[in-house]
């Protein structure tokens, strides 16, 4: 078990490299959608990375982050189109927000674990939604609203897809020395044992706290990245349904191995580009996929590999 | 104005009544099985549709009524035996689980209905108003009222006073202790899933009439039914009538206050209480 604790110091140069191998090398062969849909699948990665952070590491599965990430996106959009402001304060400011509503979210939920925490995390979204939904005068209600394009040095696809690229990997990094550190390493031992982690003086609710609402930027950031992408914003963002993808990606991908995140996301986007091709069924799949990863592989594809997340997931079944 | 009011007020009671119907049967679930059954909220919608059609059919509401509560029991028999088996003991691998079968029956039911606005036919007894204090208020919505209150008295006398309450309660102190006497623990907590299903059921052939019925009906009632559980705490029949008062007044109170954020004023409650009791108004530490 004690290989388990031990932070592996080593920078994670392959993992990193490859991803940007793989990604950097996809314009020279991919057309102008299969781009896209790289684009899509990098920002949703940093998504299910933010996911993997709570989940893997301080054993709390949120099903908030779709909301947290849809708040950045409504945000970023609002502020360039309907207020008419400068494009590089809205990503500032739909982060800002983002780490804001975490903050509140963390707030609420620091205190439960297991799947109280769970349920309190799905609560606070789906009240997000349901402010997005029917507060028409603002954002648009069910019609949502259209942007007016991304800033004219990252207009042309090819030049947005390798900024979002660079910006994913960027945060990948940070993630990864996050989690590498001493306060990461806390948050395994809350994880583990949070009873054992308090009697040793440590303040699990405010570690709790500070790793909610930083794992909020990292939503954030994927959240405006997603504004620029998409272009439009409507409830359908915020929805139950974008924090249920971005879990299920961290799970495919493995709990507790960060970069299977990428795995996770390309897995779930080329499916959804695969499947929306021949039926417009797509939640009715995404339903299925989550039924047969919790019967079959709850372990995910990477994960199965790794220590971590066999600690991890057990430690999940928790006593509320 | 006092009359306004008067019905307003009438209108957070009858909308807590449904909440009730609807969370009680989460809670009973929640609390007593340990499962969050996600897909509730899906069950609610499957039964307010199920209602509608044999309602449209047979031109019967009462039919419609049980035959909803019927099939969505039988929904919940298959959720549990075919699906849940598998995941036993796993609490979160549980709740993502229903939250997949809550996906893919929200999506059967956009299929088979299609997207467009239901609303389930209301008997001719139970239509127009009657006069309530100067005011006039639909009957429809009287008999809501009425029917949440006895949802309440029925489920109480039912865990409390009857052998399969006992037994319900006994399991969950300590299910292999009711083992060993003999009893099958599985078929008491089999019961109680479709009990909490059927109420979801009728929480939806109710519901339907007054609420109407659309592809995202079941998110609502289950973020409604969240908020209901949370404040009132896991599991408890009071708790959960407490918290369905709660959320309806101030649900209706924000609806003419401030309509637009009318679902922000459940979160206001949920957060204050929440941050003094963490499990709920009366939720216990299992």
């Amino acid at each position: 078990m004690a290989s388990a604790y031990s932070p592996q110091r080593r920078i994670p140069i392959p993992a990193l490299a490859s991803i940007l191998i793989i990604f950097g090398a996809l314009p020279l062969f991919a057309s102008s959608y299969q781009i896209s849909v790289a684009n899509e699948i990098l920002i949703f990665a940093l998504l299910a990375m933010s996911i993997d952070v709570l989940a893997g590491y301080a054993g709390r599965t949120s099903l908030g982050h779709g909301a947290i990430f849809g708040a950045s996106t409504y945000i970023v959009i609002y502020w360039i189109s309907v207020a008419g402001g400068s494009p590089w304060i809205a990503l500032l400011l739909g982060v800002l927000a983002a780490t804001m509503l975490a903050s509140v979210f963390a707030l609420l939920a620091v205190r439960v674990s297991g799947v109280y925490f769970l349920l309190l995390t799905l609560a606070l979204g789906m009240i997000v939604w349901g402010v997005c939904l029917r507060w028409t005068s603002v954002t648009g209600g069910e019609n949502g609203i259209r942007g007016v394009g991304r800033p004219e040095i990252i207009a042309d696809p090819l030049v947005f897809f390798y900024t979002t690229l660079v910006t994913v990997l960027i945060f990948s990094f940070i993630i990864w020395r996050f989690v590498q550190s001493p306060f990461g390493l806390t948050l395994r031992g809350i994880r583990d044992s949070e009873s054992r982690m308090s009697s040793l003086g440590y303040s699990t609710a405010s570690h709790m706290f500070i790793a909610f609402t930083i794992t909020g930027i990292f939503a954030g950031v994927a959240g405006a990245l997603y504004a620029l992408f998409n272009n439009f914003v409507s409830p359908s963002t915020v929805q139950l349904s974008q924090s249920v993808e971005g879990l299920l990606m961290a799970i495919v991908g493995g709990i507790g191995t960060l970069f299977g995140a990428f795995v996770g996301s390309a897995a779930i986007i080329l499916l959804e580009n695969f499947v929306s091709d021949f039926t417009p069924r797509w939640p009715m799949v995404l339903g299925f996929m989550f039924i047969g990863t919790m019967i079959f592989a709850p372990e995910g594809i990477l994960g199965a590999a790794s220590k971590f997340f066999r600690s991890g997931w057990k430690k999940n079944r928790i006593k509320p | 104005m006092s009359g306004l009011n008067l019905i307003q007020i009438l209108n957070g009671l009858t909308f807590a009544a449904l909440l009730f119907i609807v969370a009680s049967g989460f809670t009973l679930i929640f609390g007593l099985l340990r499962i969050v059954n996600l897909a509730h909220g899906a069950l609610y919608l499957f039964g307010g549709y199920i209602a509608y059609s044999v309602t449209g059919m047979t031109g019967n509401f009462a039919l419609g009524v049980l035959s909803s509560m019927l099939c969505v029991a039988l929904m919940g028999v298959v959720l549990d035996l075919g699906l849940l088996r598998f995941v036993r003991g796993f609490e979160l691998r549980q709740v993502l689980l229903t939250l997949g079968v809550a996906f893919v029956l929200n999506d059967l039911a956009l299929v088979i209905w299609g997207g467009d606005t239901f609303s389930m036919p209301v008997p001719e007894m139970l239509r127009g108003a009657v006069r309530v204090g100067g005011g006039f208020y639909p009957k429809y919505r009287l008999f809501v009222l009425v029917l949440g209150l006895v949802v309440f008295l029925a489920l109480w006398l039912l865990l409390n006073r009857t052998r399969l309450g006992a037994l319900i309660r006994a399991g969950v102190d300590d299910a292999e202790m009711v083992e060993a006497m003999g009893i099958n623990i599985r078929r008491v907590f089999l019961a109680t899933f479709m009990l909490g299903a059927s109420l979801a059921g009728l929480g939806g052939a109710v519901g339907g009439a007054f609420l109407t019925l659309y592809p995202t009906a079941d998110a609502e009632i289950l973020v409604f039914s969240l908020a209901v559980v949370i404040i009132g705490g896991r599991g408890s029949l009071v708790g959960a009538a407490v918290g369905a008062l709660l959320v309806g007044l101030l649900n209706s109170i924000g609806q003419v206050m401030f309509p637009e954020l009318a679902y922000f004023v459940i979160f206001g409650p949920m957060a204050a209480i929440l941050a003094f009791r963490p499990l709920g108004l009366f939720g216990r530490a299992a």
